[in-house]
Formats: C-alpha cells, structure tokens, sequence
C-alpha cells in the first residue's frame, strides 16, 4: 500500500518535472527556431522571390494563349495549352527522348561512376586527392563548351572522329553523326555521360568511405567472395548514396537542354522537353504555350522527387554522410 | 625592395582612381548628347564605322553607340521582340531582317516614318528592297542594303558540262551536270532560315508565291505549296538529296559550309549571297585554299526552274527601324537618312561586301573594282522576291524547315501537301511546332 501512495506522488513528480524540463526545453528550442527563422529567413524570402514567383508566373501564364508580338489578343483559354500538348506526338516524342536520354545516361553513369569511386577509393589511396582533382575535371568545365567540343569532335565538315574510327564498321567519312536520330542521341548522350561521371562518382566515394571497415573484415572472416562483399555488405550500407546519387542525376538529366541546343537544336528527332519549351516561348513567342511545356516540365521533376523521397525513402536530409537508414558510421 | 614599391602602386592606384572619377565626373556634367543606341546585326565592322561618321557629322546633335545582336537572323528577331514588348526605351535603331517586320509592325512596335524621311530615303531604291520594307502598303523602315543570291559556278566544270553560262541555265541542267561529273552542288540542306530562303526562291521563280493571301489572319492564312508550282520545287530539292548530289554533310550545310564545299576539288555549282567572292578570296590569298579558285569562279544569274520563266532570286538585307518606345525618335530618324545615304551604302558595300539597296549607289566606279559581278548583283536585286510578308512569317518558315529536312526525304507527292497542313494546323493552335 505504502509502495503504492508513495509511488503516485513520485510519479506525479517526475512527470511534473518532466513537464519543467519539457517547459526549459521548449523556451530554448523556441529561441533556436526563432534564430533559424533570423539567419534563414533572409534566403528564405529571395528563395520564393526567385523560384515560387515566377513558377507561379508560368502556372498563370500557361492558361492563356498569349503571343508576345500580339498582347491584345491574349485571352484566358483555361486548360486548352495542356490539351494541345497532351495529345501532340510532338510533345510525347520530345518526352520519351529526354525519358530514354534520363535513363541511359544515368544507368551508365552509376556503373561507370561505382567503378571510378572504387578505384579512387580501394586501389590508389595514395593518389587520391590529384586523381580526385583530375576527375573532376569534365565536370568542371561548362556544359555549352563541352557541348561545343563533342559537336566539333564528330561534326562531318571539321570532325576528326570519321577519320580516326574508320576502321570501325558503319564509321566511314560519310556518316554525319547528326542527320540520324540513332548517332545523333549517342553522341549527345556520350558527352552527357562524359561529363557527369565524375559527380555520381564523388557521392558515390563519398558513400563507399562510409561502409565500416569491421563489416567488411567479418565478412571476410566468414569466407565471403569479392562479389558477396560488394553485393551483400557494401552495396546495402551505401544505398543511400547511391539513391541520392541517382536522384539528382536523373533531376539533372531530364533537364537536358545545352547538349541538344548545341548539338542539334532539336534536329533528326532528338528534341526534348527543355527545349521544346524554350522553343515555343524564346523563339515562337508563344508565351502561354511555353509556360504550359515549362509547367509539364516541373511536374515531372516534382514527381520524380516524390517517387524517390517516399519509395525509394532517399532521406535528402541525411544526404550520404551518415548513410541514411543504415545509421550506421560514426567516423 | 618590396614594401617602398607596393606603397607606390598603392598611390599609383589611388590617384588613377582619383582622376578616373574626376574625369567621369566632368564627363558626366557636360556631355548631355543625346545618345541612339543602334543594335546592329554582326559585320565587318562596317556599321560601327557608319555610326562613328554619322556622329561625327552630327557635330553634338546626337551620338550613336552600337549595341550587338546575335549572329542569326531568328535569334536578332528573339531579342528585338522580346524588348520591343516589354517597352525597351534604348531602340533607338535596329537593324532588321526584312522577312520578321510586320510581326514587328503589326503590333505598332515599330515608331512611324515621318513622310519627308521616307520621301528623301526611297527616292532611287531598288524595287525589291522597298517591298521588304512595306507593311500594309506603309513605308515602316528604312531600306539600309539589300541581298540576293546569284548563281556561282566552276569554269571547268560549266565548260565541260557544255553548259553556255551567258545564257540563264535551269535547276535541271545544273542537277545534270552535277551528277554525270560527279561533283558536289553547294545549295544549303540545313533545317536553318536558309532552307525558306531556297523554297521561296524556287516558288517565286514559277510566278507563285507560298501565300494565297499575305493580309490574312492566323485563322485564314493558307499557303500554296500543294500546287504544280509546290511539286516541281519539291522535286528539285529531292532530287538533289536522294541523289546525294549535295554530299554527305548536306544535313549541315549552310551558307559558309556550302561555300567552304565549293572551294573544294568536288565544287561545282553554288547559290550564295555576294559574301562568298570576298571570302573566297582572302581565302586563296591566304593560302588556306588554292589560288587558282577566284579565277576559276564564274557568276551568272540565279538558276531558272522553268527555261522560259525569268528567275526569282532570293531577297535579303538588313533595313532600318526605330522602337516605338524610343526618346528620341526624331534624332533616330536623322541619324537614318544620314546611315542609308548611297555613298555610304556604296562603301558599306565595298568594304564588308553587303550590296546597297539604292540603286545609284552601284554608279560608283569603286565598286567594280573589288565586285566585278555587281552588274548581275544589281539585276538580281531587281527581280528578287521577299520571302512570305506576314506576322506570322516566323511559324511558316519554321513549319517549311521543319518539313523540308532532311532534304533526302522530300517527296513531291507528300511533302507540299504535309506542308501546307502543318503550317495551317500550327497557325489555328492546333498542334505544336
């Protein structure tokens, strides 16, 4: 009985002290969260300024048809831009090429970039930071001067491409790499690939030093194959690297416009949404039009987001230092 | 050493900046010229000398600073539009392709010509360039040069073709003699402005224009390609691509490409604008290319479709415009007539090679020197036709690209009709271009 009466009120303490603490607590958390609001305020509002304003400007635009060089006759056509788009084979090609341009590169780039990140993580440890440097470098350089440079490479008239891989069959001087949509879409996903390897390869080192060492070494203990090691211990503690990896790549990806305006400004079917876009808006001056490709646009990558952040459960706030749902290294 | 040096850079600076603001200071108080801003399309250098003499001349009425467009036709038109419509007061003067001013005069972009401006700057010009520079039958720029395209042959290769080059030859014989020789003809196969430049030509040098109507609306504009005058131009452009007579790179061929492959040993045939003889030339004095190729360059009219139908040259150039919004639309308006003046058409000509549009610009005895072919520059210019002139020039020409390349695939039973269905399709909102 005693136990009991004395039980309540130290029950009835603790939980009142709990609620004190809680109280201390939420005063200084309150004040936490007000200087977060301080210090990210700022940017917060120049964020919207720059990126909700005119989002919300091209979701108003895009229910007129509204033509820059004729702005009396713009009228309110409610969804009839979207209905256009929708059941144009214009619009559908320009969405599978950049859904198959999104695809291939970023498959090839994961592989490629798994590849890299393993041997500037494993195999030379000593040169790693100027092998790191080096890497990067096709990644630093800017999209529109590498696109330059590959149309350059493989352009019939100044092209030295034809001449060195003519002994590869169906390479001759002839082929102009960018009159067929076949040869066109390889080299503009060529120098995507080229270009962005060193990226997914970053995160994906980034990744790899994060799978600890005594998971490994047990599994060697027991007996396990190189590809069980990669497969079964190194591969599942950096899953989420990879996803984040894979994420923004593909964001990057179905964005595609600097390769294709270069390279063939749309030319032999390799249009894609980017441009499409652009070209319904900057060259026809058809502002609503435009807006309307440019909201298509956004609600893909807003999808692509969603699909990933809650199927794929990438958590973007972890990013890949702590390894995401492993929770694992603590170095 | 190094502290007594870096304290006297330091004051160096210091007093440069110093009199750097002093000087913008002063320069800011007293200079109060007016000044036009002309936005001119990439040359020579030849405008930028233009506005420095008519500055000059000007003697503090204005002063006329040069701002670029890009290298383009479409994307000078791109960024005129797009700061026409939002009311840019710096479009003083523009320079303007003549195929995209009425979708800038329709709107009322364009400020109007006074009458004794365009009275004074259209008394001797020649009949093709004025047409470019009308909208509904109203003068709205001022014609500054104007261009056309002749035909350019190989000596050797006319000659061993039998060809009698004093007389006009057709599309057909030069396809001919292409073809049994072996060469290359240098026409431009790319999707670009230059593939409506070569249809319209074909068209127009039949008697029939792309446009039933040019004065109607996008809901009545039709064009005219499904027609015998539509097949037969189809048929020249198929030919040319199926037979690959243009050579491998025909996809990419365009003005320079063309010219680069006609200064090759497979050249043959060209139509071009008159830049290609200077650069042909500096070409050879350079030794980038052999020396012999100017005098093996011949020049004749452009090529006929029809034996008996005189041909209808392609029509280009550049014209005058003042922005709607400008401040000072007076002073544009003289700078004008002092940029068009034919002597100085005639040295624009002579030195960034871009033919005048007066006609007693050509008297000038300079002008044979360096261009011996401007007597059939001249009467090409007199028989020339401007592309389609309506608002919605730009929506045609792209649909004509868009279903003209790759030229290979042209059809003359399909492609005119497709054509003529698309542009009506993209012009009623209908589909995407």
């Amino acid at each position: 009985m005693t136990a009991t009466a004395d039980n309540v009120p130290a029950e009835q303490r603790s939980r009142r002290d709990r609620r004190e603490v809680q109280a201390v607590k939420s005063d200084r958390a309150k004040d936490e969260a007000r200087l977060g609001w301080l210090l990210a305020g700022p940017a917060f509002v120049i964020m919207l300024a720059v990126t909700a304003y005119p989002i919300a400007q091209a979701v108003f635009d895009s229910l007129f048809s509204y033509r820059l060089t004729a702005p009396d006759e713009r009228s309110f056509i409610f969804l009839d831009n979207y209905i256009l788009l929708f059941s144009d084979w214009v619009f559908w090609s320009a969405f599978l090429v950049t859904l198959f341009i999104t695809v291939v590169t970023v498959a090839i780039e994961l592989v490629l970039g798994f590849a890299l990140a393993m041997v500037m993580h494993r195999a030379l440890k000593r040169i790693r930071g100027p092998l790191r440097t080096a890497i990067l470098v096709p990644y630093a350089i800017i999209t529109v001067v590498a696109a330059f440079a590959w149309y350059f490479m493989f352009d019939i008239n100044s092209g030295f491409i034809n001449k060195w891989f003519s002994w590869v069959p169906g390479i001759s001087a002839e082929l102009d790499w960018f009159a067929n949509t076949g040869t066109a879409l390889t080299v503009i996903m060529a120098a995507e690939i080229w270009k962005t390897t060193p990226f997914i390869a970053l995160l994906l080192l980034a990744g790899l030093a994060q799978v600890p060492d005594e998971l490994l070494e047990a599994a060697r203990v027991d007996g396990a194959t190189r590809w069980q090691l990669l497969r079964r211990v190194i591969i599942p503690n950096m899953k989420a690297a990879i996803m984040v990896a894979v994420l923004f790549r593909a964001l990057d990806a179905f964005r595609i416009f600097d390769s294709v305006f270069i390279m063939t400004y749309g030319d032999a079917g390799t249009e894609v949404l980017a441009l499409l876009a652009y070209r319904q808006s900057i060259s026809r001056l058809e502002i609503g039009l435009g807006s309307a490709v440019s909201v298509v646009l956004f609600a893909c990558v807003l999808l692509m987001c969603f699909i990933a952040v809650k199927m794929f459960k990438v958590d973007l706030a972890s990013g890949t230092d702590t390894g995401g749902a492993q929770g694992g290294g603590e170095k | 050493m190094g502290r007594p040096a870096r304290g006297r850079a330091t004051r160096l600076i210091a007093a440069a900046a110093a009199a750097g603001a002093l000087l913008l200071t002063s320069c800011g108080n007293a200079d109060e010229t007016p000044v036009l801003t002309w936005y001119i399309n990439p040359d020579d250098g030849g405008q930028q000398a233009l506005a420095q003499k008519c500055t000059e001349e000007a003697d503090g009425a204005y002063r006329i600073q040069t701002s670029l467009l890009p290298n383009d036709a479409p994307a000078q038109r791109e960024q005129l539009a797009r700061r026409l419509a939002a009311g840019d007061s710096s479009l003083d003067i523009m320079s303007i392709d003549p195929p995209f001013i009425p979708e800038l005069a329709e709107p009322e972009f364009l400020a109007p010509v006074p009458e004794d401006v365009a009275e004074r700057t259209t008394e001797d010009t020649l009949e093709g360039a004025l047409a470019g520079a009308m909208w509904n039958d109203e003068l709205v720029t001022i014609p500054f040069w104007a261009n056309t395209q002749i035909l350019w042959y190989r000596k050797s290769v006319a000659e061993e073709a039998g060809l009698d080059m004093d007389e006009p030859v057709t599309w057909d014989q030069l396809i001919e003699a292409a073809d049994e020789q072996e060469k290359y003809l240098s026409i431009q196969g790319t999707r670009a402005e230059s593939m409506t430049v070569w249809v319209n030509a074909l068209m127009e040098s039949q008697g029939e224009s792309i446009l039933v109507d040019p004065s109607a609306g996008a809901e009545e504009l039709e064009t005219a390609l499904d027609s015998d005058a539509g097949r037969k131009t189809a048929e020249i452009i198929g030919t040319i691509g199926q037979e690959g007579l243009a050579g491998p790179g025909v996809a990419s061929l365009d003005e320079n490409q063309s010219m680069l492959m006609f200064q090759r040993d497979n050249g043959s045939f060209m139509v071009n604008w008159p830049f290609v003889w200077a650069a042909t030339n500096a070409a050879a004095e350079e030794g980038s290319i052999d020396a012999e190729i100017p005098e093996d360059m011949g020049w004749a009219e452009y090529p006929r479709v029809d034996a008996d139908t005189p041909a209808a040259p392609p029509l280009g150039g550049i014209n005058l415009g003042v922005g709607a919004q400008s401040e000072h639309p007076d002073l544009a308006y003289q700078a004008i007539e002092c940029i068009v003046r034919p002597e100085n058409q005639t040295e624009y000509f002579v030195t960034n090679g871009n033919p005048p549009s007066s006609a007693s610009a050509f008297d000038d005895p300079s002008i044979e020197e360096d261009y011996p072919m401007a007597d059939t520059i001249r009467e090409a210019l007199d028989n020339a036709a401007p592309r389609p002139q309506t608002p919605f020039y730009n929506e045609i020409s792209e649909s004509i690209q868009d279903q003209f390349t790759p030229v290979s695939t042209v059809d003359p039973e399909t492609t005119p009709a497709q054509t003529d269905a698309y542009i009506t399709e993209v012009l009623r909102g209908e589909r995407l271009l």
